[in-house]
């Protein structure tokens, strides 16, 4: 499970910067100043594999998520799709990419068009791509997939509203699967749902993953969450990548000071062990993605920050095969 | 001390709140919703009573009716006794006076629960000035040495601030050193960290703590959030479709969860220590629709072990270990047990 890298990856992203010009002081005559929200992430994934992208909110990892899908340009960079460069691509050699590349939002219900019924939601892309398939074959693959997600097939002709918000979900899913695509990208997509609620699509993800051989991209502030659903995980940090490694490696011996931190931030629902567990304060907050610190980005809140943290940025070290981190202190 | 406190929830002298009977209606266009249920909970000095429920549960609305912030469709009957005044029977005077002075609301969008336009510093000192009568420097030597307590670095800088300048955990934290301004003796949180990254959740819960622990505050925590009941509560309610389905100490309630739902609960959620492969555990079925609950326990279309008794509504009663359930079965532990 976690030697994906035997394979030739389906996705390479090299190096890849989205920098937001913005707006800065100056009332008439407006400066402007690059904001950095991802800035220098490279990773491959393999087919069939799923990658965590976990940090905290403005580190950059739905900023990631749509820069892979060319639904953001990149700034610099390279995002190699089965081996082509898709930066650079016409709008209309995007598209034909996109139809193995799909993606579920965070909030269900907003991401289905209100005015739509769930079957012809989960039907669109369908006729988007394949206009050619006839009304009875769609409806065909429509209530197929419906059953796989767990939807009712008498459900096929009402309105967003009238569902759920796991149910919004599971049209949402069933959208991005209906193409048999073979990547999708998860962008929080149980972060809007109830804990009862949560694990069913959770699992749901999973199934589907198995069944259709797909790669994940699973976006996600919840490390507990992506520890279940990823084989590995990719920790960011104000739009740099602090580390990655297999998901084993990563839950049971994090080398940065960030992730050890997020992990012992983490409640655990035992009152024994939370009272007792040992945690690592994190002081101060997240630095402006406008005015990054020099050097490591984390060092104006980490416990082991010294004076070579504010004027090396790390580079990459492998305490173990396939794992990578970028800090000065990996190795106390 | 969790483990001296009683567990069934009746009054005693050092009670801070007294909730009876509450049943909260909301009018609304498809008709009459009851989002709270005949329920009854107390707390009292330096006690967490953690609130725990999914969306719909009545967990925020029991403590809006409380106090007296309900949209205007809604409507609350039954008592709710904080120190010598009914709550739901008091007039808007003797409201604002116990509002923001006595008792505290910390509420979970920290964006629009300040005044946008209004300077933090300010938005404080209001409080003193009108609760306790300060003038204006009085008032703001509290205000600063108030968000020093909640940990706010360069507390005179920030203080000229609007909340705009400010991170979500700083207004985070301003919205907690404005609910302990008048050292209040009831602090209610309705999910204080929802949205809030887990490394500046970690502070919050502790600055909570502290709150409960030295000035002997009675606080109430709702959230959906079972880590963090776990990291706080001395006690918990578990609310499902507007009721209370298990009430008990924190450590029986985690340990030996007695009413079905609350053992779902526990199986269902992730957590980072637990065994890996397979599948999550789940609860089937959806979250209860108020307009359409069953007749009688609102669990039964999702509950494992439903048997004939469950088409009617389950009382509230004692259960093993010191608490209270909902659940017409008491047979549940010897057939969990047998299933593991």
């Amino acid at each position: 499970m976690t030697a994906p890298l035997l394979q030739a990856p389906l996705l390479q992203v090299r190096d890849l910067k989205v920098h937001f010009p913005v707006k800065t002081g100056g009332l008439l005559i407006g400066r402007y100043q690059p904001l950095h929200a991802v800035d220098g992430v490279s990773f491959d994934l393999a087919p069939g594999e799923t990658l965590g992208i976990v940090g905290e909110s403005g580190c950059g990892k739905s900023t990631l998520g749509r820069a892979v899908l060319q639904l953001l340009p990149a700034t610099s960079g390279a995002v190699i799709w089965l081996g082509q460069e898709m930066t650079g691509l016409s709008a209309k050699e995007i598209k034909a990419a996109r139809e193995n590349m799909q993606i579920v939002f965070q909030d269900p219900l907003a991401s289905l068009d209100p005015r739509m019924t769930a079957g012809d939601i989960i039907a669109e892309p369908l006729r988007n791509y394949h206009p050619e398939l006839s009304r009875a074959e769609t409806a065909r693959r429509v209530a197929e997939l419906m059953e796989q997600v767990g939807l009712l097939p008498g459900m096929i002709n009402r309105y967003p509203h009238e569902f759920s918000g796991g149910q919004c979900q599971r049209i949402g899913i069933a959208r991005a699967m209906i193409l048999k695509p073979k990547l999708v990208i998860c962008d929080e997509p149980v972060s809007a749902l109830d804990v009862s609620v949560r694990a069913q699509v959770i699992n749901l993800l999973k199934d589907l993953q198995k069944a259709f051989g797909l790669a994940m991209l699973f976006i996600s502030h919840d490390l507990a969450v992506v520890r279940h659903i990823s084989d590995r995980v990719l920790v960011l940090y104000l739009g740099k990548v602090m580390e990655l490694a297999p998901r084993d490696l990563l839950y049971q011996a994090p080398r940065h000071p960030y992730t050890r931190a997020l992990m012992s931030a983490v409640p655990i629902p035992d009152p024994a062990l939370e009272r007792a567990k040992p945690r690592i304060i994190l002081t101060g907050d997240l630095p402006s993605p406008l005015n990054p610190p020099s050097g490591c980005v984390f060092r104006t809140r980490c416990p082991k920050a010294t004076d070579i943290c504010a004027q090396v940025e790390p580079v990459r070290e492998s305490p173990a095969p396939g794992h990578d981190v970028w800090c000065h202190h990996s190795r106390d | 001390m969790p483990s001296t406190r009683k567990t069934a929830d009746v009054a005693g002298s050092d009670t801070v709140l007294d909730i009876q009977g509450l049943t909260v209606r909301f009018e609304t266009a498809d008709g009459e919703v009851q989002a709270v249920s005949d329920l009854s909970l107390t707390v009292a000095k330096g006690e967490c009573l953690g609130i725990v429920g999914e969306s719909g549960s009545g967990k925020s609305q029991t403590f809006m009716a409380t106090l007296g912030l309900l949209a205007d469709n809604g409507r609350a009957t039954g008592k709710v006794m904080f120190g010598d005044a009914d709550l739901l029977t008091a007039n808007e005077a003797t409201l604002n006076s116990i509002r923001g002075n006595r008792a505290a609301m910390v509420f979970q969008d920290h964006m629009t629960s300040l005044t946008p336009h209004m300077k933090v510093g300010r938005q404080l000192t209001e409080v003193l000035q009108r609760h306790r009568g300060l003038d204006a420097k009085a008032a703001l030597d509290a205000v600063i040495a108030m968000l020093r307590r909640v940990q706010i670095p360069e507390p005179e800088r920030r203080a000229e601030m609007y909340p705009h300048e400010l991170s979500g955990g700083l207004r985070q934290r301003v919205m907690i050193a404005m609910g302990l301004l008048c050292h209040p003796e009831l602090l209610i949180a309705d999910e204080p960290t929802t949205a809030l990254d887990v490394t500046v959740q970690a502070l919050i819960l502790d600055l909570i703590r502290d709150v409960k622990d030295s000035d002997n505050t009675a606080v109430i925590l709702i959230t959906h959030d079972l880590g963090v009941v776990a990291g706080l509560a001395d006690r918990v309610a578990v609310m499902y479709a507007g009721r209370v389905v298990e009430l008990g100490d924190v450590n029986q309630i985690f340990s030996e969860p007695q009413h079905p739902y609350t053992q779902g609960l526990l199986a269902c959620s992730p957590r980072l220590d637990d065994a890996l492969g397979g599948k999550l555990k789940t609860i089937p079925g959806q979250p209860p629709n108020l307009q359409r609950l069953p007749p009688g326990c609102a669990f039964a279309p999702r509950c494992p072990y439903v048997i004939a008794a469950c088409a009617e509504r389950p009382p509230l009663r004692p259960a093993a270990g010191g608490g209270l359930k909902a659940c017409v079965r008491d047979d549940l532990a010897s057939i969990t047990k047998a299933a593991s």
